[in-house]
């Protein structure tokens, strides 16, 4: 083996969003020694983006919300193929995770008595989402950061792992490359949590950064773990639409739930035209007890805009297509009509979504107290991911870890808005705890040395080919591939021919040059996310092609209904021993009678 | 440290832009980009299309793609919430993400240069590990004792209010990178910056937190090199009123704690009486 450098930790944790965080801080609390690696700079992670809150039933707004109510709420919202366990869990230990927070320094809006407010969001019952204004994901990161920065935890960042290194059938550490030198180090550890979140970047239009390369999934793929629900990738259905380079920025559900509505070119709020059957019981049947709802009126049914987004971003897609778009192909959100309901609506709208108020009026000259926005949707979230164990987070190689959103399972076919932030503390604190465990009962493993070897040479070839395709040109490519192919409207043919440019794209991957030199370079960087997009493009796709119906964020135009067979299994994928791709239906584990029953209370 | 020098002193000829716009919203315009690492470097001229909407950020990562891949720049949100593409525009310290090309004069050559007061990685890209080493030194929030039995506090609007705007910042570190005390005076090992004021003075007034950082920033701190200025407010891209509502408090609590010779004299009695 070549002479790396070599860095050795206990506990190894890749990705430093509030997964990565939490999970370091979780394995560095139970004393073992904690190495966190992180792509950018520590704080700069997607948790940052996220806007309107982390869903927890606390019950302080409504004392009507409890775990059972939170558990059925986001198995509905995901369609049952949920892990249920792993909701179980979920819904359980969040309000803990959350209250933990403030004891870190977190400061939550409050209620007038003085506890964590809670708001209303698309699929949750109850308000339920802790938040500060709509910068909630940014008060989580830095207070995990500030808190995390004391723990005697080794902070590597801007590093990018290459590869898993790995011991027969265990994790024995990872080989990664520093942006800044281009030098390579050997990370031996006893055991690894990957908390590298998702893969938007697939796609052309997305609220993900840079960053989302489907790094996890594709690293746990390779080095022999197993992925599931590929086909769930969410997409957001309020994403910025113009001008054209801010396309796809977020858009807070916060305004919907707010009072925001959606409305069409002839000014009809669409989405009371379309209902789904599961929901109707609990959605307003008029406009006015939709806006009760958002103004805490508890004998109110939410607004058909707080639906899932799975269907809200369906509904955006078909108005567009008929013909009912705005000019530049998304529809309207208007939250300066509720001046019409409230005094001070202005003031009320800066202070309840100051970042929402700020983006649009600095990027798109629009102010949104006295304007509607233009809104379209943008891929947000892979629900699917890595296969873990729903207690210990463990996937199916020893001493492999993982959480958050590279992780697979809770949010099943759809994530409810405010549970990915929950998601990353309550299973980000269960993998580092439980990556601690493994580490304390195992010796360290031998890293394979050729393995090491390999992945350093791959990863300098580009600099060796006299001339080929820049980098940049061929992400661009693939990212039209996912946006046109295997985009919110899928159909069998087009996700075949999705395959099919797929291997034409590896192809020119294999041929992919970059110049310059190691030192801080984006054009080397990117052609080294490219096989990671690749991998998790190719798993979206078959699973895509696979699942023959409709199911929350998966939709396909040649199989539009929902098919009870397929509520049976999950679709994984995992390398062949010829180093193809593999599929499989495995059986989703009978739901537990008392979850069960908690699901027939919940209505 | 090494900074890169002005556009007069060597910045390369410009290539002229090779058309006339297109359209209303579309035209070529040049950017004056800051290329080169820590042996030294020199501004190279790039023209590209700009079209509506367009952010300084946009221009570059289209630099990138097209002309320069291995041009270095830090980035992520790119809506101006991650505080990553920190650089010096035309001269003034601005996230690349959230300046709209429509607010710069695209008739002259856009200056894009990396922050000045810390040393240069690459191109872009800035060492900014001091910030990190600096935050560490900085006494973490303690919290009072619960208030209530199941270990949750009780806290009133107005007062989770009253921080929030310092609990806003991005840590994009323009604040830093305009304070003439670090750019200029490189007081870095006696003197935190802006941001670290305004990281003090949240958990200095943050409604639980009970630990004193009153003495470490008369004394570790530095807080005494900060004549006001106000250049770190100028650039804050969150519209934080550092100076006003963080610098200046945290001072007159110094002053308080120090300089009060009424207060030194209470001190000095109770002090008697207990020993």
């Amino acid at each position: 083996m070549a002479d790396f450098e070599t860095v050795h930790h206990d506990v190894l944790v890749i990705g430093a969003g509030g997964a990565g965080l939490r999970a370091a801080i979780a394995a560095a609390a139970d004393g073992v020694s904690v190495g966190l690696v992180c792509k950018s700079l520590l704080g700069k992670a997607h948790t940052v983006m996220a806007e309107g809150g982390v869903a927890a039933a606390l019950g302080n707004v409504d004392d009507r919300d409890s775990w059972k109510v939170h558990f059925a709420d986001t198995m509905r919202g995901g369609q049952y193929v949920n892990n249920w366990r792993m909701a179980e869990l979920h819904a359980q230990e969040a309000p803990a995770r959350v209250r933990e927070l403030e004891a870190w320094g977190a400061l939550f809006d409050r209620t007038p008595d003085g506890r964590i407010l809670q708001r209303n969001f698309g699929g949750h019952r109850y308000p339920r989402l802790a938040h500060v204004g709509d910068r909630t994901g940014l008060e989580m990161i830095r207070t995990l950061q500030d808190h995390g920065i004391h723990q005697g935890i080794d902070v590597h960042m801007e590093w990018t792992v290459l590869t898993l290194l790995t011991d027969g059938d265990r994790v024995a550490g990872a080989l990664a490359y520093d942006r800044e030198r281009g030098r390579f180090r050997l990370f031996a550890a006893r055991a690894v949590v990957l908390a590298t979140g998702g893969v938007g970047r697939a796609f052309r239009i997305t609220s993900n950064s840079w960053e989302y390369t489907g790094d996890g999934q594709s690293l746990a793929y390779h080095a022999g773990a197993v992925l599931q629900d590929m086909e769930f990738v969410q997409f957001h259905p309020t994403g910025m639409v113009w001008p054209p380079s801010v396309r796809g920025i977020l858009v807070t559900e916060g305004v919907r739930g707010e009072g925001g509505v959606l409305t069409n070119n002839q000014g009809r709020r669409f989405m009371f035209d379309d209902i789904p059957e599961n929901y109707r019981a609990q959605t307003a049947a008029d406009p006015d007890e939709g806006w009760r709802y958002t103004q805490g009126d508890k004998n109110a049914r939410r607004p058909p805009e707080l639906l899932t987004r799975d269907h809200v971003a369906r509904s955006i897609t078909r108005e567009v297509r008929e013909g009912r778009g705005s000019p530049h192909g998304g529809v309207y959100l208007d939250i300066a009509w509720i001046k019409e309901r409230l005094p001070h609506a202005a003031e009320h709208i800066k202070k309840k979504l100051p970042s929402m108020y700020h983006q649009f009026k600095q990027l798109a000259d629009i102010d949104i107290t006295a304007e509607p926005m233009e809104v379209g949707p943008t891929t947000h979230y892979i629900m699917g991911g890595i296969r873990v164990d729903g207690d210990t987070q463990m996937t199916n190689l020893a001493g492999l870890f993982a959480a958050g959103e590279c992780a697979a399972g809770l949010h099943g076919a759809n994530r409810l808005g405010g549970n990915s932030l929950s998601d990353l503390l309550v299973f980000g604190q269960r993998a580092g705890a439980h990556a601690a465990q493994f580490a304390r009962a195992h010796d360290e493993a031998a890293p394979d040395p050729r393995q090491a070897d390999e992945a350093a040479r791959i990863a300098l070839e580009p600099f060796s080919r006299p001339s080929g395709e820049g980098p940049f040109q061929i992400q661009q490519a693939l990212q039209g591939t996912m946006q046109e192919l295997v985009g919110i409207v899928r159909r069998d043919d087009e996700m075949t021919e999705a395959l099919s440019q797929i291997a034409t794209l590896a192809d020119r991957v294999a041929r992919v040059a970059v110049d310059g030199n190691r030192e801080y370079n984006p054009g080397w960087h990117t052609a080294l996310d490219l096989g990671n997009l690749l991998t998790v493009s190719e798993a979206i796709t078959r699973s895509a092609i696979e699942r023959r119906e409709s199911r929350g964020g998966h939709f396909r135009d040649d199989y539009p209904d929902k098919d009870p067979s397929f509520a049976q299994f999950n679709i994984t994928v995992r390398k062949g021993a010829d180093g193809h791709m593999e599929l499989h239906h495995e059986t989703i584990r009978p739901i537990p009678d008392a979850l069960q029953q908690v699901i027939a209370e919940a209505g | 440290m090494t900074t890169p020098p002005t556009p007069g002193l060597s910045g390369v000829p410009s290539r002229a832009p090779a058309s006339a716009p297109a359209s209303s919203d579309s035209r070529t315009a040049t950017f004056r980009v800051w290329r080169g690492d820590a042996t030294g470097g020199a501004f190279h001229d790039y023209p590209t299309e700009t079209s509506t909407g367009m952010v300084v950020l946009d221009a570059i990562h289209q630099i990138q793609a097209d002309q320069a891949n291995d041009l270095a720049v830090r980035w992520n949100c790119k809506a101006g919430k991650c505080g990553s593409c920190s650089a010096e525009i035309n001269g003034k310290p601005r996230l690349m993400c959230m300046t709209r090309l429509s607010d710069l004069s695209l008739d002259a050559p856009v200056t894009v240069e990396p922050m000045r007061a810390f040393p240069l990685v690459k191109d872009l890209v800035t060492d900014l590990s001091w910030n990190y080493r600096v935050k560490k030194q900085i006494t973490k929030f303690t919290p009072r004792p619960p208030d209530a039995p199941d270990g949750t506090w009780r806290i009133q609007q107005a007062d989770v209010d009253r921080v929030q705007e310092f609990r806003k910042c991005i840590e994009c570190y323009l604040c830093q990178d305009v304070c003439h005390v670090i750019r200029e005076h490189h007081e870095q090992d006696t003197f935190i910056g802006p941001r670290f004021f305004v990281y003090a003075a949240a958990l200095e007034m943050h409604p639980l937190d009970i630990a004193d950082r009153i003495p470490a920033l008369k004394r570790e701190h530095g807080i005494g090199f900060c004549n006001i200025t106000k250049c770190c407010t100028s650039v804050c891209p969150e519209n934080i009123t550092i100076t006003d509502n963080a610098i200046i408090p945290l001072k007159e609590r110094v002053v308080d704690e120090f300089y009060d010779p009424l207060g030194k004299l209470v001190k000095l009695f109770s002090r008697a009486h207990r020993g």
